[in-house]
């Protein structure tokens, strides 16, 4: 896990660094439990696979916080890997980086592209909470928040081989997210533009088109606990290459939070069409550390 | 005529599914909420975020208070007879993080009593809407 070893560095430094804002009062892991959400695969605070409106970590208002988090994706054909960080400004801001690493394994060579050939994508987000609160405020009013994902994939010349228009690309996000604590659910919806083909992975914009077009995103959320959420995901993905379809991503969580500095999820995922391969399932294992 | 209202009410109390005890009742009714409180105030008094806030409270008179307002809150016969929020916190300068402090203490008084944490919600879900009231912007 090569990227997982480039990011552990990065996350000490993050750490180190902010050792001394305790003492400040610019950290304050203010907010209640489980509110940082756990890492999206592109980086952002939200599900597993879907971003939500609440900001990265669990500073409030008045101070800053942020999270680190490293994933494990194992499906039928491919393995996926995601590190990266996300800083939370004043509740308000987040910024966050991702590098997710798709390895074809042995696949890569049916697939011509060579055994072993990984698919590079780095993911520079930012988001801005517009309004409401995830938890507070009426009930009827959720958080919404705008992003823009910001993706470079390193694989170029394989993207234009496979049909792809650019190997760089931005989508852009509104997103809203309540806790209705009357029932302890928590909804999320998520509607995305977006030129990116399997998430940006597979390159942006195809050969008979390259216009933005709308993604759908989903997740549902019961929390039993105050340390537990039990969950499930959809995201609708697609897709402008001739060579390979692509399916929604699907996926059911359970994710764990015993203390707000620590969390760890357990997913199982259905991604469908993955890259010309069929029936894409798997467990995706994740760690999150933050403040 | 006067038979036939007679009737009909008394059918619609027996055809009427029998009332889910309350919240007030889930949480133990006064018996429970008074422990609930006590414990709240421990925990909030001995909590370093946010014990520094009630350094000029009348401890017993915000006990009172503290328990009739949950206790009005969750349905029971209480009438809170404080001031209105806003003006209850005046002047004390509270931001989100005391707010979400005093709930986490809250949680954890509830727990101490076996409250559920579904139970829990539905107490907090009735408390957030004065979170606008408390904090100041």
């Amino acid at each position: 896990m090569r990227i997982q070893l480039t990011v552990a560095p990065l996350i000490f430094g993050l750490f180190t660094f902010c050792l001394p804002c305790h003492a400040q009062g610019v950290v304050d892991s203010g907010r209640l439990r489980g509110t940082a959400g756990v890492a999206a695969i592109e980086g952002a605070a939200g599900g597993g696979i879907v971003p939500w409106a609440g900001i990265a970590g669990y500073g409030t208002a008045d101070a800053v916080g942020g999270t680190a988090h490293a994933t494990a994706i194992r499906l039928s054909d491919f393995k996926l890997g995601s590190a990266g960080f996300n800083a939370g400004l004043y509740d308000r801001v987040e910024l966050s980086y991702a590098r997710i690493a798709l390895d074809t394994g042995r696949t890569g060579q049916g697939l011509g592209i060579g055994r072993g050939s990984t698919f590079r994508l780095d993911v520079y987000g930012a988001k801005l909470r517009l309004m409401g609160d995830v938890v507070y405020g009426p009930e009827w009013l959720p958080a919404v928040s705008a992003g823009v994902q910001y993706k470079v994939n390193d694989r170029g010349p394989i993207l234009a081989a496979l049909g792809a228009r650019n190997s760089q690309g931005a989508d852009f996000y509104v997103t809203a997210t309540k806790l209705l604590l009357e029932h302890s659910v928590l909804l999320n919806g998520t509607i995305r533009l977006t030129r990116a083909n399997q998430g940006g992975l597979l390159g942006f914009g195809g050969p008979n088109t390259d216009s933005w077009r709308p993604a759908f995103e989903a997740s549902a959320a019961w929390l039993p606990s105050r340390t537990v959420a039990l969950g499930a995901e959809v995201r609708t993905m697609p897709n402008a290459l001739h060579t390979t379809r692509s399916s929604p991503w699907l996926d059911a969580f359970v994710a764990w939070f015993p203390t707000k500095n620590v969390s760890a999820t357990l997913a199982y995922l259905d991604f469908g069409t993955v890259a010309t391969r069929k029936h894409q399932q798997g467990v995706q294992i994740s760690a999150q550390v933050g403040f | 005529m006067r038979r036939i209202v007679l009737a009909l009410l008394l059918s619609g109390t027996l055809a009427a599914p029998p009332a889910r005890a309350g919240l007030f009742d889930d949480l133990g009714a006064k018996p429970g909420l008074t422990r609930i409180t006590e414990g709240l105030m421990r925990r909030a008094l001995a909590d370093p975020r946010i014990s520094a806030t009630f350094a000029d409270a009348d401890l017993p008179r915000l006990h009172l208070l503290l328990a009739a307002h949950l206790c009005q809150v969750a349905g029971g016969p209480c009438k809170y007879p404080g001031r209105r929020m806003t003006e209850a916190h005046a002047g004390l300068h509270l931001r989100p993080r005391h707010m979400n402090a005093l709930v986490e203490d809250l949680q954890d008084a509830m727990s101490d009593e076996g409250v559920p944490f579904a139970t829990q919600n539905r107490l907090l879900a009735r408390l957030v809407p004065f979170q606008q009231e408390v904090v100041q912007p």
